[in-house]
C-alpha cells in the first residue's frame, strides 16, 4: 500500500501547468473530498472535524463557567453540571487536544517537511478519519441521548457500578477513537523512517518532525492500554464482572493505575507536537538557527520515555504505598527537566536575532509565557508533600489548562496562523490575528490564575455549589473565560474569511526555511514536482559573514 | 489573612498547615525566580533584537553545549531539593503518633459518618481536641471519596475495600470545611462538613454526652427522637454485641478449640495460613475474613465459615475490626475481661 517512491514530474501536462492545479481544486466533487487518500485533504477533513469538536467542548466549558458564578447551584441542576465537567472533559481531550495539531498540521506537513508525496499509508490515513468520526458519533449520541456523568476520568467503581449515564456509549467511543490516533502514530512512524529525502538525515530534520516523532512512540504504544481499560470498565458494567469494583472482587485503584499509564503520557500526545510547532515558528521569525538543535530534538524523546514512568504521581493521595509515592514523585521531576531544557533553548534562540512580531510569532510567545507557568506549577504538584493539600483542587484544573489550554491551543493556533498561508494559498489579515493573540492571552490569563488562588485556598473540583468565599474569584475566572471566548472566535472568523476575500499568498511568505515551503501556496496534489534532494542544515537562517560560534566544549 | 473582602489564603489551623506553607512559598520563589529569568529574556531579547529593517537577519549561533548543561544540572539540583523538601512533609503527614485520638470515618454518597473510639457519632461534622493527634480510620461504603480539611491541609482518598488512615492535629479553636474532593457523583459538592476544634476540658464534655443518634441530613424529624440506649456505645462495645448477635462466637472461642481460631491476641501478629504463607493481621485482613473468609485459610482450620458479604455494613465491620483489635491487648476498653473470662459466645450460642 506504500506509496511508489517518487517520480520525476510525470508525462502528460507541462509543468508549469501541473503545478497551478492544486490539492484543493484537482476535483470539487464531495467524492474526491470523502474518498481523498491525499494526507493534504484529509488533513483539512480532520481541522473541520477538530473545529467542530471544539467548539461543543467550549460550549460545555462556558455552562460550567456561568454556573459557577454564583455559589449557589442555581443555574443548572446537579447532575446536569456533572455532565457538563464530564462532556468537556471527553470532547476537549479525546477529540480535540490528542488529534488537533498531529492529525491536522502533522497530516498535512509530515510528508512536505520530508520532502515525500504523501504519507507511507494514505489508505490507512483515511480509514483513520473515519475511525475518528465513528468514536466521535458514538460520544455525540452518548451526549444525545442524555450525557454522561462520570468526568472524563472515569474512576471505578463510580462508573462501572453506580453512574446511571451513557457510560457504554462514551466508553465505545474512546475506545474506537483510540485506533484513529494508533494509526495516524503507525503512519507517522513509517514514514518518517522510510521516505525522507535524499540528504535528509535525522540530524537534518526539522524539530517538528522530531516532536511528531515521539508523539507517534506514544500513541502507538500508550494508546492501547487505554483502550483495554475502557474495554474492561465495559465489561464490568455490562456483565458484572469484578475487576475494579471491589463489591464484585476489584480492586479500584487498579483502574487508576491502568487509566494514568496511557493518560500522563497523552498529555505530552497533547503537548509535544506543540513544542514541535513552536520551535519552527521561533526560528523562523527571529531569522536565525534554533538553539541547541540536538538538545531540543533529544528532549523529545526524553519526554516520551520519561512521560511513562510518571502515571503514579495521580495517586499520591489513593493509597499507594510510601515508597511508590517516592519513586513517583523523583520521576516527575526528572520529566521537567527536558521541558526546562526546551523553554531555555526557544529564548536563547531570541538572543542576537532579528524579530518581528507577526500574529504566529506572538502565539509562540505567549505559549512560552503560559506553558511555563503550566510546567513551575507541575513542580507544585509533583512534590508529595504539598499534593496533599492541592490535589483535585482548582489548582489542578489551573495547572493543566495552562499547559494544555495554554500550550497546546496556542501551539494550534500558532501553528495554523504560520501554515495557512501554505494550507490555503490566502493571507489572513495580519491586524486582527495579532489582536486576537493578544486578547487570548489576557483572557486565558484572567480565566485561569484566580483557579490557582482558588485551589491553594482549597475549593475542591468537579463542585457544583461551593462557599460564598470563593465567589469573587470564581466571577473573575467566568469573567476572563468571557474574553478568551471573543479571542477564540476571532481567528475563526477572520480565518474563515480570508479563504474567500485574503490576498493571495506567496510560497514562502516569511521568508522560512524548509521544504514545505519550496513548493507552491497551495501545494499541488503530489507535493513536489520534482524529489527535492537536501543538502543544508535545518535552519539555516542568518547569513554566512556573520558565522559565529558561541558553541565551544 | 483576608486582604480585600475576600480571602487569598487559607487559615492554618494545624501542626502541619504552617509546614506546608512554608514549602509552597518556597516554590513560589523558585517559580519567580525562574519565572523572571525567562520573563526578562523573552521580553528583553523580543525588545533588543526586534528587526529593524526587513533585511536584517540573525546572527549564526547554533548553541553552546557549556549552557545546556548548566540549565538542565542547575534546575535538576532545584528540583532535588524540592523533592526531599516534599517527602520530608509527607512522611510527616503519613505517621500518626501513639497517642492519637482515634475517629472511624465512612464515606457514602453523600455523606460523612464518623464514630470516635469512645462511642460518640457523629454526621458531616467533627468534633475534635486542639493540640491532641487525630488519627483518621477510613472506608467507604460505595464510590471513591476523599477526606479533605483545608485548612488542615490534609487530604486522604476515602476507598471501598480498603482502609487508608490519616492524621492531624489541631491547633486554633474554631470551625473549617471539611469537603469531600474526589468526586463521588450527583451530589458530590454536597459532601462537606465542618471540622469544630475545641478546648481539650470542653471536647471531653462533648464526648461524654450522650445525645441523640445523628440521623442522615434531611430527616430532621427523625433526628428529633431520642437514640435508643446504646447509641452511643463505642465501637469495641458495639462490635463486641455484634460479635456475639452475629454467632461469631460460636466458632471462635476465647480460649480456642472451636470451628475457628481463637482471635484473642492476633491482631497486629502474623498469621500462618493453610499455604504456608504468613499474612500481618492487620485491618485489611480482617476485613477480608469477614466478607471473604475462604481467601485466606488459617492453617489447620476448614473453609467452612460463611462470608458475611453483604450483611454488615462497612461500620459494622470496622466496630467488629475494633473488638478483635481490642482482644489483642488483653484488657479491652469494654466487655472487660472478655478475654480471660471465656464464655460470652458460649453464652449466646447455648
Ligand atoms: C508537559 C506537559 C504537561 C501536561 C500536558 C500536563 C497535564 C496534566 C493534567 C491533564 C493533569 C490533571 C489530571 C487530573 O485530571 O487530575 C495533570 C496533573 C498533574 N501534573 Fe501535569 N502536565 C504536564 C507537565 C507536568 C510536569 C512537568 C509535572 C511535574 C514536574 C507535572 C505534574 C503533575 C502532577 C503531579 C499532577 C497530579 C496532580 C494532582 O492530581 O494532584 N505535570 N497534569
Ligand atoms: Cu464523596
Amino acid at each position: 500500500m506504500a506509496t511508489p517512491a517518487l517520480k520525476p514530474v510525470a508525462a502528460g501536462a507541462p509543468p508549469a501547468e501541473r503545478m497551478r492545479r492544486s490539492y484543493l481544486n484537482a476535483d470539487y466533487s464531495v467524492a474526491s473530498w470523502l474518498l481523498t487518500v491525499d494526507h493534504k485533504r484529509i488533513a483539512v477533513l480532520y481541522l473541520i472535524s477538530v473545529t467542530v469538536f471544539f467548539i461543543l467542548g467550549g460550549l460545555f466549558a462556558a455552562g460550567v463557567r456561568l454556573e459557577l458564578l454564583t455559589p449557589k447551584g442555581d443555574l443548572l441542576q446537579a447532575d446536569t453540571y456533572n455532565k457538563f465537567f464530564t462532556m468537556h472533559g471527553v470532547v476537549m481531550v479525546f477529540f480535540f487536544l490528542v488529534p488537533s495539531i498531529p492529525a491536522t498540521l502533522g497530516n498535512f506537513l509530515v510528508p512536505m517537511m520530508i520532502g515525500a508525496r504523501d504519507l507511507a499509508f494514505p489508505r490507512i490515513n483515511l480509514l483513520s478519519w473515519y475511525v475518528f468520526i465513528l468514536g466521535g458519533a458514538f460520544a455525540l449520541a452518548a451526549m444525545i441521548f442524555g450525557g454522561v456523568d462520570t468526568g472524563w476520568t472515569f474512576y471505578t467503581p463510580y462508573s462501572t457500578s453506580y453512574s446511571v449515564t451513557n457510560v457504554m456509549l462514551a466508553a465505545v467511543g474512546i475506545f474506537i477513537t483510540g485506533f484513529a490516533s494508533i494509526l495516524t502514530g503507525l503512519n507517522f512512524i513509517v514514514t518518517i523512517h522510510r521516505m525522507r529525502a535524499p540528504g535528509l538525515t535525522w540530524f537534518r530534520l526539522p524539530l517538528f518532525i522530531w516532536a511528531h516523532y515521539a508523539t507517534s512512540l506514544i500513541m502507538v504504544l500508550g494508546t492501547p492500554v487505554i483502550a483495554i481499560t475502557i474495554f474492561l470498565v465495559a465489561i464490568e458494567r455490562g456483565l458484572h464482572i469484578g475487576i475494579f469494583d471491589p463489591a464484585l472482587g476489584g480492586d479500584p485503584v487498579l483502574f487508576q493505575h491502568l487509566f494514568w499509564f496511557y493518560s500522563h503520557p497523552a498529555v505530552y500526545i497533547m503537548i509535544l507536537p506543540g513544542m514541535g510547532v513552536i520551535s519552527e515558528i521561533i526560528t523562523c521569525f527571529a531569522r536565525k538557527p534554533i538553539f541547541g538543535y540536538s538538545f531540543i530534538a533529544m528532549s523529545s524523546l526524553a519526554i516520551a520515555v520519561l512521560g511513562f514512568v510518571v502515571w503514579g504521581h495521580h495517586l499520591f493521595t489513593s493509597s499507594q504505598s510510601v515508597y511508590a509515592a517516592l519513586i513517583f514523585s523523583i520521576l516527575s521531576f526528572a520529566v521537567a527537566i527536558p521541558s526546562a531544557v526546551k523553554v531555555f533553548n526557544w529564548s536563547a534562540t531570541l538572543y542576537r536575532g532579528a524579530i518581528s512580531f507577526e500574529a504566529p510569532m506572538l502565539y509562540a510567545l505567549g505559549f512560552i509565557g503560559l506553558f511555563t507557568v503550566g510546567g513551575l506549577t507541575g513542580l507544585f504538584l509533583a512534590a508529595i508533600g504539598l499534593d496533599l493539600h492541592v490535589h483535585d483542587t482548582y489548582f489542578v484544573v489551573a495547572h493543566f489548562h495552562y499547559i494544555m489550554v495554554g500550550g497546546a491551543v496556542l501551539a494550534f493556533l500558532g501553528g495554523l496562523h504560520f501554515w495557512w498561508p501554505k494550507m490555503f494559498g490566502r493571507m489572513y489579515p495580519e491586524m486582527p490575528a495579532r489582536v486576537a493573540a493578544v486578547i487570548v492571552f489576557i483572557g486565558f490569563n484572567l480565566t485561569f490564575f484566580p483557579q490557582f488562588l482558588l485551589g491553594y485556598l482549597g475549593m475542591p473540583r468537579r463542585y457544583h455549589a461551593y462557599p460564598a468565599e470563593f465567589q469573587v474569584l470564581n466571577v473573575m475566572s467566568t469573567a476572563g473565560a468571557s474574553i478568551l471566548a471573543v479571542g477564540y472566535l476571532l481567528p475563526f472568523c477572520y480565518l474563515l474569511w480570508s479563504l474567500k476575500f485574503g490576498p493571495k499568498a506567496a510560497n514562502n511568505p516569511w521568508g522560512a526555511t524548509g521544504l514545505e515551503w519550496t513548493t507552491p501556496s497551495p501545494p499541488p496534489t503530489e507535493n513536489f514536482a520534482e524529489q527535492p534532494i537536501v543538502t543544508a542544515e535545518p535552519y539555516t537562517y542568518g547569513t554566512a559573514e556573520d558565522l559565529e560560534e558561541v558553541s565551544v566544549a | 489573612m483576608r486582604a480585600y473582602d475576600f480571602p487569598l489564603f487559607p487559615e492554618q489551623a494545624s501542626t502541619m498547615a504552617a509546614q506546608v506553607d512554608y514549602f509552597y512559598l518556597f516554590l513560589i520563589a523558585v517559580s519567580l525566580f525562574f519565572g523572571v529569568i525567562i520573563a526578562a529574556m523573552l521580553v528583553g531579547f523580543s525588545i533588543r533584537f526586534r528587526r529593524r529593517n526587513p533585511q536584517d537577519v540573525g546572527h549564526h549561533i547554533h548553541g553552546s553545549t557549556l549552557l545546556e548543561i548548566a540549565w538542565s544540572v542547575i534546575p535538576f539540583g532545584i528540583t532535588m531539593v524540592i523533592f526531599a523538601w516534599g517527602v520530608w512533609l509527607f512522611f510527616g503527614f503519613s505517621r500518626p503518633p501513639d497517642n492519637a485520638h482515634e475517629v472511624f470515618v465512612v464515606g457514602k454518597q453523600w455523606m460523612w459518618k464518623l464514630q470516635h473510639m469512645e462511642g460518640r457519632r457523629e454526621i458531616n461534622e467533627l468534633h475534635v481536641p486542639i493540640g491532641q493527634a487525630v488519627k483518621l480510620t477510613m472506608t467507604s461504603e460505595d464510590v471513591i471519596h476523599s477526606f479533605y480539611i483545608p485548612a488542615f491541609r490534609m487530604k486522604f482518598d476515602v476507598l471501598p475495600g480498603r482502609y487508608t488512615t490519616s492524621w492531624f492535629e489541631a491547633t486554633k479553636v474554631g470551625e473549617y470545611h471539611l469537603f469531600c474532593a474526589e468526586y463521588c457523583g450527583t451530589e458530590h459538592s454536597g459532601m462537606i462538613g465542618k471540622i469544630v476544634v475545641m478546648e481539650p476540658a470542653a471536647f471531653e464534655k462533648w464526648l461524654s454526652e450522650q445525645p441523640p443518634a445523628p440521623q442522615p441530613p434531611g430527616h430532621p424529624a427523625a433526628a428529633a427522637v431520642s437514640a435508643p440506649a446504646g447509641a452511643a456505645a463505642s465501637p469495641v462495645a458495639a462490635g463486641e454485641a455484634l460479635f456475639t448477635a452475629r454467632a461469631c462466637a460460636t466458632c471462635h472461642l476465647p480460649q480456642g478449640g472451636g470451628l475457628g481460631p481463637s482471635l484473642v491476641g492476633v491482631f497486629g501478629h502474623m498469621v500462618k495460613l493453610s499455604d504456608g504463607s504468613e499474612v500481618l493481621a492487620d485491618e485489611a485482613y480482617v476485613r477480608e475474613s469477614i466478607l471473604n473468609p475462604t481467601a485466606k485459610i488459617v492453617q489447620g482450620f476448614q473453609p467452612v465459615m460463611p462470608t458475611f458479604q453483604g450483611q454488615l455494613s462497612e461500620e459494622q465491620v470496622m466496630q467488629l475490626i475494633q473488638y478483635i483489635k481490642s482482644l489483642d491487648k488483653g484488657a479491652p476498653a469494654s466487655g472487660q475481661g472478655v478475654a480471660q473470662t471465656a464464655p460470652v459466645g458460649a453464652d449466646s450460642a447455648s
